[in-house]
């Protein structure tokens, strides 16, 4: 797992999981339609990303399909690196 | 554009999705006025039946009150049906600012305004008072009108883990660089029936300062010594900056809702809250009515009392039997189920078995979060929970959940 990729799953899994939830977030584990994350809550996501990286996500590109797994919000936040 | 066949195979695609992921929803006609006992027709075209209903949010059972129906039969006869009118061209009647008035001393707050609804004040609230430099910080598990509300808002938006008092002040400390901080809470969360922690809110909002803002609708008439609200059993009546709440659950049940609070709130949605501004001003016979169930409150505490009592006991009666509860003190007790399927077929059989309930899932609660909710009343009599217990026995014996716990749910769920 890259530095990138580990970043946002610590983050997800301190700012999404209640105490005493011991589910396991991997790269994969579906955030969104897992139910770990909901739409009313991504906005955190979204502004620790765009603050962390010195980035802008559109709106129109913040989806629940693009933050639905650790691996797409890298692979988006690394989208918005390279512009 | 015509309604056409393409158009409406657009929508009837889409019905059918919902039907397929099993989340579609059917009325059921129900022919007697609302109460611990009711006549359902279900489905539409069978039999009416008579049921206990544990399912209402008649708390306070005030929905069919001989006192209360008296009262509105007299606003309609003194005051007519209807007002033609938004409230501020020519729709507020003296009524409208007794019951305002009432509801500001019942609340402990400086003044009040009605809405159509609750779910109206919560989507004007946060629009008519707050810009870009303010934040909402909001409970993850507040009513989906709140979150609505919040949508309409150009504030930023953050949310904090339910009742996680570290992770709130952590969000506090995040955004001391905003105009306004509003803390934004559930007084009882719908779903899960357990109080927010208002007092270590209130503490937290006067160290950070920052407003705080509490939908009542499940607490109002019940919770607390005098049924005033969360606010006061956590002992911060006064100190709530924002109220708003229904008067279509324990207040006698028909619609209408109200914000309540700081006069200088009260007047931005006046001013500005766009449900408030162009919709019609609530009937003269609810507000009637309403005014009773003030009159009630105010001369007794009985009914919260024995509804207290009734939640205890059923509470208690589950517990006994084996079911998987969510903890809480409220009228709301929900039984855990976990699994969507389980919970709608367990709603189903109780209804034959003569007890009217509701399955609750995914996403109207978390995924695998699948419950029945039960609701009590103090309509509700022993004899209607004794009777009622003996139907979820019954049910639960059918299924084998008896005596199993939240692991061992989930396990059978996921067998």
């Amino acid at each position: 797992m890259d530095e990138l990729t580990k970043v946002i799953r610590d983050y997800v899994v301190k700012e999404y999981l209640e105490e005493g939830d011991d589910r396991e977030v991997t790269e994969t584990s579906p955030l969104i339609t897992g139910g770990i994350v909901d739409s009313f809550s991504m906005v955190s996501l979204k502004r620790f990303l765009e603050k962390k990286y010195a980035i802008q996500i559109p709106d129109d590109q913040a989806t629940p399909d693009a933050f639905d797994s650790v691996q797409r919000i890298a692979a988006l936040v690394r989208r918005f690196q390279q512009k | 554009m015509a309604f056409n066949d393409s158009t409406r195979n657009v929508f009837g695609a889409e019905l059918e999705s919902i039907k397929s992921a099993g989340l579609f929803k059917q009325e059921r006609y129900i022919h007697s006025p609302q109460f611990s006992e009711i006549e359902v027709e279900f489905p539409a075209g069978a039999k009416v039946r008579k049921c206990i209903n544990i399912c209402a949010n008649n708390y306070l059972g005030l929905s069919s009150h001989p006192d209360v129906i008296a009262a509105a039969h007299a606003g309609l006869d003194s005051r007519g049906y209807g007002m033609s009118s938004v409230r501020f061209i020519c729709g507020t009647q003296d009524i409208h600012r007794e019951l305002e008035t009432r509801l500001t001393e019942f609340l402990g707050t400086e003044d009040t305004l009605l809405f159509p609804s609750c779910m109206d004040a919560n989507a004007g609230i946060f629009e008519a008072c707050l810009i870009e430099q303010d934040v909402m910080i909001a409970d993850r598990l507040v009513h989906a009108s709140i979150v609505d509300g919040m949508r309409l808002c150009k504030a930023m938006q953050d949310t904090y883990k339910h009742s996680d008092m570290t992770h709130l002040e952590e969000k506090l400390q995040e955004h001391q660089d905003k105009r306004v901080r509003m803390i934004i809470t559930d007084g009882v969360f719908s779903m899960d029936g357990d109080l927010a922690k208002l007092d270590q809110i209130v503490a937290l909002a006067e160290k950070y300062n920052a407003m705080v803002f509490v939908d009542e609708s499940h607490a109002s008439g019940f919770i607390g010594k005098k049924g005033r609200g969360t606010h006061e059993h956590c002992g911060v009546l006064g100190k709530i900056d924002v109220i708003t709440t229904t008067l279509g659950k324990a207040l006698g049940g028909a619609s209408g809702g109200c914000v309540s609070g700081r006069r200088e709130i009260v007047e931005m949605c006046r001013q500005r809250a766009r449900p408030y501004l162009f919709s019609n001003a609530v009937a003269p016979v609810i507000v009637a009515g309403a005014i009773k169930v003030m009159d009630l409150l105010s001369a007794s505490t009985e009914r919260r009392d024995k509804l207290e009592w009734n939640a205890k006991y059923w509470r208690g009666l589950l517990k006994d039997a084996g079911f998987d509860l969510k903890e809480g003190d409220s009228p709301i007790v929900p039984v855990m189920l976990y699994d969507a399927k389980l919970a709608q077929e367990f709603a189903r059989d109780l209804f034959d078995e003569g007890v009217y309930a509701v399955g609750f899932f995914f996403p109207v609660v978390p995924k695998g979060q699948a419950r029945i909710r039960t609701q009590l009343s103090a309509a509700h009599e022993k004899h209607h929970l004794d009777t009622a217990i003996a139907a979820f026995k019954k049910v639960g014996e059918k299924h084998k959940i008896l005596g199993l716990g939240k692991k061992e749910l989930i396990a059978r769920a996921g067998a």
